[in-house]
């Protein structure tokens, strides 16, 4: 049949030696092989070191140092303090000589200065007369008080703080050290689980332990709020109109290729465009959680119309054609059956946008929301898109930019918490893909 | 090739359903077809044949304008239905494809369960006034289908799960699910093997008793089986058109015989 002569056929060798040829070839495959096995190793490591480096540092956050002391203070005494001239510095001593009390009872003894004690605490005697003077009932019987020690000494039992590096200031000297430890031996300095990081809304610079990541939690969830319900409708449509109705001409090539630019486009270009157009030019409150999320549409749009219009090519054309020849109307095609196979993954890239856009901190700085020091919660749902407020990964930058090193702790936390919620939207990107891919 | 066994059952009728004069279809700058003039009785199958890429997909595709899908294909020519000219302006292709159902070379049913598949088309256009009245339409949609029996216990499970065979007259219920009057099919059995394409050449027939039916095929011998009339195309043109028995064992054309006999093609 060839016109090849067949006598030049070469002569191969049995088939159970190897030749140098297919040594070669097997040599390069294991090279191959053995690169993409390395450059798997290298990402888990940086994975893991990462991961090992965000829990340590952050895990401190999580916990604060309470002094946990229960007393009793009798109605005389009560009476006593509330006749002194200084009656926050009555209360201090009261307290100084409960706790002196308790110590001795526990055979450990050491002088207590009123400083030392104000120093460690911050002003418990007003915290104590304030309690009595709204509770006069609990007068006389045993209470126990739960009060936070200043950031430093977090900071003298997580080792950032030691006995060599310490700087005698205002704020701590090397001989409350010593209180502290006796304290600690007597069991009424300890560590606790701090809720308020969690919970609670920022604090001023000066004040480190009470800082919390709470209320950006709330303003990034109303921010997502306004992204999710106005990227994805908006991208889903811009999108279907793109794939199956626009014709191809040279406008829609254009507009096609502007998305893909505008995906590539430095987030902190978009902040900068909502400054302009958003508050100079539509004068929305400036830090607000509305603003943060119109940005945020713009920088999710692009993300979302791409993965939409990859998942609706995918459908297959024949599905198409099967709804068209039973006469459905074009539109009936895309959403009978189109868009419900393309659901997948729409939800995939939204949720994937979303997850970005709420890592977001770039186009948040030129919007106000970076270092907005968020003092409590936005009063009800409307307050809660107009009122300033920050968000998670703009509270994250406030505390690393601020002076006192026990932000720095609060910093790591808040990634913590930020990467949380990033895990958890991609799981529940997974299991929607799951949940819903058809196969056929 | 002269003794391929022609169908027995002559014309029923000779009313025409569709008219086609002076057909050109363009791709671009490309002529697809040119200057095809065909008549398609009623109640008669009528088989494309040609050997690949002489356009006859493309004529069938103008019968029901699943050609306007594609942005560079042009048609020019008049092609009308009971005396309709179906490219006019007035003319909803949703409504024509109602009356002109298709059948595809693969089988395509939705990713949805039997029933629905075969409701889809009902639904749209309004077809049943209620559960019930669907249901029987369904019923008799598959029995037309000749699958009524292999699915009527699993109606609900997904039509993506039969064989393909199976999907292949599941997609023919669909087809004639929405009573159109010409169904049109583009190599329905080109996917499929033996034993499931003499059942869906069978339906064929059956079907033409309701029907007219326009068939592509590559196999000649499934035109000689299934077909009353017979349109040879060669290169984009309409070579010969004729009773299916004349083509096929006394053709007029040197093209047509070499292509039958197996000479060109």
């Amino acid at each position: 049949m060839t016109d090849m002569p067949m006598e030049d056929a070469p002569v191969r060798g049995s088939l159970t030696q190897v030749d140098a040829r297919t040594k070669k070839r097997n040599a390069a495959e294991k090279r191959f092989k053995a690169y993409g096995i390395g450059a798997i190793l290298i990402g888990v490591a940086f994975l893991i070191v990462l991961a090992i480096s965000i829990v340590r540092s952050g895990a401190p956050a999580f916990t604060h140092t309470v002094m946990d002391v229960e007393f009793t203070v009798t109605q005389e005494e009560f009476d006593a303090a509330e006749g002194e001239l200084f009656k926050t510095k009555a209360y201090s001593n009261l307290f100084i000589s409960k706790l002196a009390a308790q110590l001795e009872e526990k055979g450990l003894e050491i002088e207590i200065e009123e400083a030392a004690i104000e120093r460690l605490l911050g002003k418990v005697g007003a915290d104590i007369r304030e309690f009595y003077r709204e509770n006069p009932n609990a007068l006389g019987t045993p209470q126990r008080f739960e009060l936070s020690a200043s950031s430093r000494v977090d900071g003298y039992f997580n080792g950032r703080v030691t006995r060599d590096t310490l700087v005698e200031s205002r704020f701590l000297m090397l001989a409350d050290l010593d209180l502290v430890d006796v304290l600690h031996e007597a069991g009424i300095i300890k560590g606790a689980f701090n809720w308020n990081f969690i919970t609670g809304a920022d604090s001023g610079v000066d004040n480190p332990g009470g800082a919390g990541i709470g209320a950006s939690v709330i303003g990034s969830f109303f921010m997502m709020l306004v992204v999710l319900f106005l990227s994805l409708p908006i991208g889903v449509a811009a999108s279907i109109y793109l794939e199956e109705f626009a014709p191809k001409n040279r406008f829609t090539d254009l507009i096609e290729v502007n998305i893909s630019n505008l995906a590539a486009v430095p987030s902190i270009v978009f902040g900068i465009l909502g400054l302009a157009v958003f508050i100079q030019f539509m004068h929305l409150p400036q830090s607000a959680p509305l603003v943060g999320g119109l940005v945020l549409t713009l920088m999710t749009l692009p993300t979302i119309i791409i993965s939409t219009r990859a998942s609706l090519r995918a459908v297959p054309p024949s599905i198409r054609d099967a709804a068209l020849g039973v006469g459905a109307s074009k539109m009936q095609a895309v959403f009978h059956h189109v868009l419900p196979l393309a659901m997948p993954g729409i939800l995939t890239g939204t949720i994937i946008g979303l997850a970005q856009a709420l890592g977001e901190t770039a186009p948040l700085l030129l919007i106000g929301m970076v270092g907005f020091v968020a003092r409590g919660y936005p009063e009800g749902v409307v307050a809660g898109f107009t009122d300033p407020n920050s968000a998670m990964p703009a509270q994250i930058y406030t505390w690393a930019a601020r002076a006192d090193a026990s932000f720095y702790d609060k910093a790591w936390g808040g990634i913590i918490i930020l990467l949380i919620f990033l895990l958890s939207m991609n799981i529940l990107a997974i299991i929607l893909r799951r949940r819903f891919e058809r196969r056929w | 090739m002269y003794d391929v066994p022609t169908t027995e059952r002559g014309v029923i009728s000779n009313q025409v359903k569709f008219e086609a004069k002076n057909v050109q279809v363009f791709y671009g700058d490309t002529h697809a077809i040119k200057d095809v003039d065909v008549e398609i009785a009623d109640k008669t199958v009528t088989a494309f044949i040609g050997p690949s890429g002489c356009g006859k997909s493309t004529f069938l595709r103008c019968l029901n304008r699943m050609n306007d899908t594609i942005d560079i294909c042009r048609v020019e020519g008049k092609i009308s239905l009971d005396g309709d000219d179906i490219y006019d302006k007035r003319v909803d292709p949703v409504q024509l494809r109602a009356k002109v159902g298709m059948v595809f070379q693969k089988p395509n049913p939705f990713p949805k369960s039997i029933y629905d598949n075969v409701a889809y088309g009902p639904r749209i256009h309004g077809l049943a006034k209620n559960k019930a009245e669907l249901d029987d339409l369904v019923e008799k949609s598959l029995r037309r289908g000749a699958i009524w029996d292999e699915v009527k216990d699993r109606l609900d499970s997904p039509g993506t799960g039969l064989s393909g065979g199976q999907q292949q007259r599941l997609c023919i219920a669909r087809a004639v699910a929405t009573e159109p009057e010409v169904l049109l099919m583009d190599e329905p059995c080109s996917a499929l093997d033996p034993i499931a394409t003499s059942q869906v050449e069978e339906l064929i027939d059956e079907l033409r008793a309701n029907f007219s039916v326009v068939i592509v095929t590559h196999s000649m011998q499934q035109a000689a089986r299934v077909s009353q009339k017979t349109a040879f195309f060669h290169l984009g043109n309409l070579v010969e058109f004729g009773e299916t028995s004349q083509i096929f064992t006394n053709p007029i054309d040197e093209r047509t015989e070499s292509y039958i006999t197996g000479r060109i093609g």
